[in-house]
């Protein structure tokens, strides 16, 4: 059986069902409200399973899930070297959010990563510490600033509430999700000229690790066609 | 599999593991045979101590425990551990050997060890450093015997003094010098201060035009209201810095020329010392700084190191974990791509006065890696 990991609630649940349905198949929750099983009408051999947006990149790495629906943003940055471990198999063009690298608007000698590690430099000089940027992105943003050869700062783990830690003196600048930079524009901050790290999409991935038997591939071709995604030339 | 360790098969247990203390026994006492002292650093060491030294790109490389007592690392290398049992003991000058294991952090699917022995010994003198820096790189020949390594070297006080030697600003060349080991930037930087000076002064019209006319505060609360505790005062200040860097010549074409050339001298050491001569003509800085490399070639040499036998990169050493400030070198294993250097050392002079809050001491020192000696010696 393959089994179809989709976000168990809210928003992007409901995106999810709405993208395939528009493609002749339908995901129906099984039971009541609470009850985290589904079915999948359309295609033959598909379960489907709710879950946690969050853990879909987990599932689908340790091969429990052969498809999920979940944001790029978790999978780069939660699985190291993702493209040997998931195909992406559709963006979904739901779910939209930009990855990016914001400092307090009245800065305006910041503009560009450069200004910020320069800035950073005369930060840790002057307060004894190195210059601060909050996120739940650590792997993707340390990587962005090693790229960009950023010295002088550190992170700081902030799982919620990110663009609030400038105000409240936990960090001096924040890297996080925006969707329209209406958050970050009311909590004073602006996004660098080239900090944008990552422009994610909902997208539907496939699992790599999973166990893919005649009837698994049977059923991914079905679905395949089904949703007028092409097939993968055989191996 | 459970008995494998780094290089080497099955050297976990028995006959296998027996070789391996025997040989890290003729290493340790080859590298301490000048009359240096064993020490065993902490295999835990503070996060922020690390952290405050190499920044956050170390939390991709070193590994990283917490309790209620804080977070610490599994060393990544001696270097630092040592340093700071240096300076714990009274920073009197000492030489000190040592081998045990390091932790780093690998990336899914590397075939690179996560765990992997390191003997090594540090010399923490004033004195003669290009007697020094030869002695250093003649242990670690001496510890490494026959094994089909080449030797390369190279020299982070050269492009230290070409930073020094520059006709520009003091502004400049302190945020080159502090890029000197993250290439991307400092190569941003040459461009920024060189054929991209126009440009990056024209992107900043605006700002540097309110800057000229007095304008800045004005420029400032019209940003946006004032949040965190980066204050309007720093703002303003870099602006100022901004607006003088605009001001600044841009850097010649034979200055930058004359980097880049120095970073890219490759060939013998004693080639590379008639190139590098013909580099700082003219240049007091930057011909002081190869007087130096002259004088430790001379003192290569008289350790039978052969200056026509041995290989100089002038990027060599730019881009590792350690901090070399000066002096470096590596001993690559022949014909063994699947291995690491055997070997590797260098000078580190700024490192000890940065953990030693401004009472530096000289130091030079280096590691062989036993297993892959071994592996590498064993085929």
């Amino acid at each position: 059986m393959l089994k179809l990991g989709v976000p168990s609630k809210g928003r992007l649940q409901e995106e999810t069902i709405r993208w395939f349905a528009a493609r002749g198949v339908e995901l129906a929750r099984v039971g009541g409200e609470r009850e985290y099983r589904g079915m999948v009408e359309g295609v033959d051999g598909v379960e489907l399973v709710l879950i946690s947006a969050g853990e879909i990149p987990g599932e689908l790495l340790a091969g429990r899930l052969h498809l999920g629906v979940t944001g790029q943003d978790l999978i780069r940055e939660r699985l190291p070297r993702w493209q040997d471990r998931v195909d992406e198999l559709a963006p979904m063009a739901f779910g939209r959010a930009d990855l990016v690298v914001a400092v307090p608007a009245f800065w305006v000698d910041v503009r560009d990563m450069g200004d910020l590690d320069a800035a950073a430099g005369a930060f840790r000089a002057r307060h004894g510490h190195r210059l601060r940027v909050a996120t739940k992105y650590h792997h993707l943003v340390r990587s962005f600033f090693e790229h960009h050869g950023v010295a002088d700062y550190q992170l700081v783990d902030s799982q919620g509430a990110t663009e609030g830690t400038v105000k409240n003196l936990t960090a001096e600048a924040i890297a996080d999700i925006t969707s329209t930079g209406s958050t970050l524009r009311d909590n004073h901050l602006r996004i660098l000229d080239d900090g944008l790290i990552l422009q994610s999409e909902a997208t539907l991935f496939l699992s790599k690790a999973a166990t893919w038997g005649a009837p698994e591939t049977a059923a991914l071709d079905a679905l395949r066609t089904r949703l007028g995604l092409e097939n993968a030339p055989a191996e | 599999m459970v008995a494998d360790r780094a290089y080497l098969k099955g050297a976990r247990i028995g006959e296998p593991l027996s070789r391996l203390d025997a040989e890290v026994a003729r290493i340790v006492a080859a590298l301490g045979a000048t009359g240096a002292v064993r020490v065993e650093p902490e295999a835990l060491q503070p996060a922020d101590v690390l952290l405050d030294l190499y920044g956050e790109d170390i939390r991709a490389r070193a590994f990283t425990v917490r309790d209620e007592g804080g977070e610490m690392m599994l060393r990544p290398d001696f270097t630092v551990p040592i340093v700071r049992l240096h300076m714990d003991a009274g920073a009197e000058p000492a030489r000190y050997v040592y081998c045990g294991p390091v932790w780093r952090r690998q990336d899914a699917g590397s075939r690179r060890p996560r765990e992997y022995l390191q003997a090594g010994f540090e010399i923490f003198e004033a004195g003669d450093p290009a007697a020094q820096d030869a002695e250093a790189l003649a242990v670690i020949r001496g510890a490494l015997g026959d094994a089909p390594v080449r030797l390369v070297t190279g020299d982070l006080g050269l492009i230290l003094a070409t930073i020094d030697a520059l006709d520009t600003s003091a502004p400049r060349k302190a945020a080159l010098r502090r890029h000197v080991w993250r290439p991307h930037r400092f190569h941003a930087l040459l461009q920024r201060y060189g054929v991209g000076h126009a440009s990056a002064t024209a992107a900043r019209a605006e700002l540097l035009a309110a800057e000229a006319a007095g304008g800045t505060q004005a420029m400032i609360t019209a940003g946006g209201v004032v949040v965190g505790l980066r204050e309007v005062a720093e703002v303003a200040a870099r602006v100022s810095v901004l607006a003088t860097e605009a001001a600044t010549a841009p850097l010649a074409r034979q200055d930058v020329d004359r980097i880049e050339a120095v970073l890219a001298v490759e060939g013998s050491a004693s080639e590379a010392l008639v190139a590098l001569r013909g580099l700082a003509h003219g240049l007091p800085a930057l011909d002081a700084a190869v007087d130096r490399y002259a004088r430790r070639l001379d003192a290569l040499a008289e350790r039978g190191i052969s200056p026509d036998e041995l290989r100089f990169e002038g990027s060599f050493g730019r881009t590792t974990l350690e901090y070399y400030d000066g002096f470096v070198f590596g001993a690559l294993p022949v014909g063994r791509d699947d291995l690491p250097p055997i070997a590797t050392g260098g000078r580190y002079d700024a490192l000890t006065r940065v953990l030693g809050q401004g009472a530096g001491i000289p130091a030079v020192g280096g590691i062989v890696r036993p297993e892959a000696l071994m592996a590498l010696m064993e085929g």
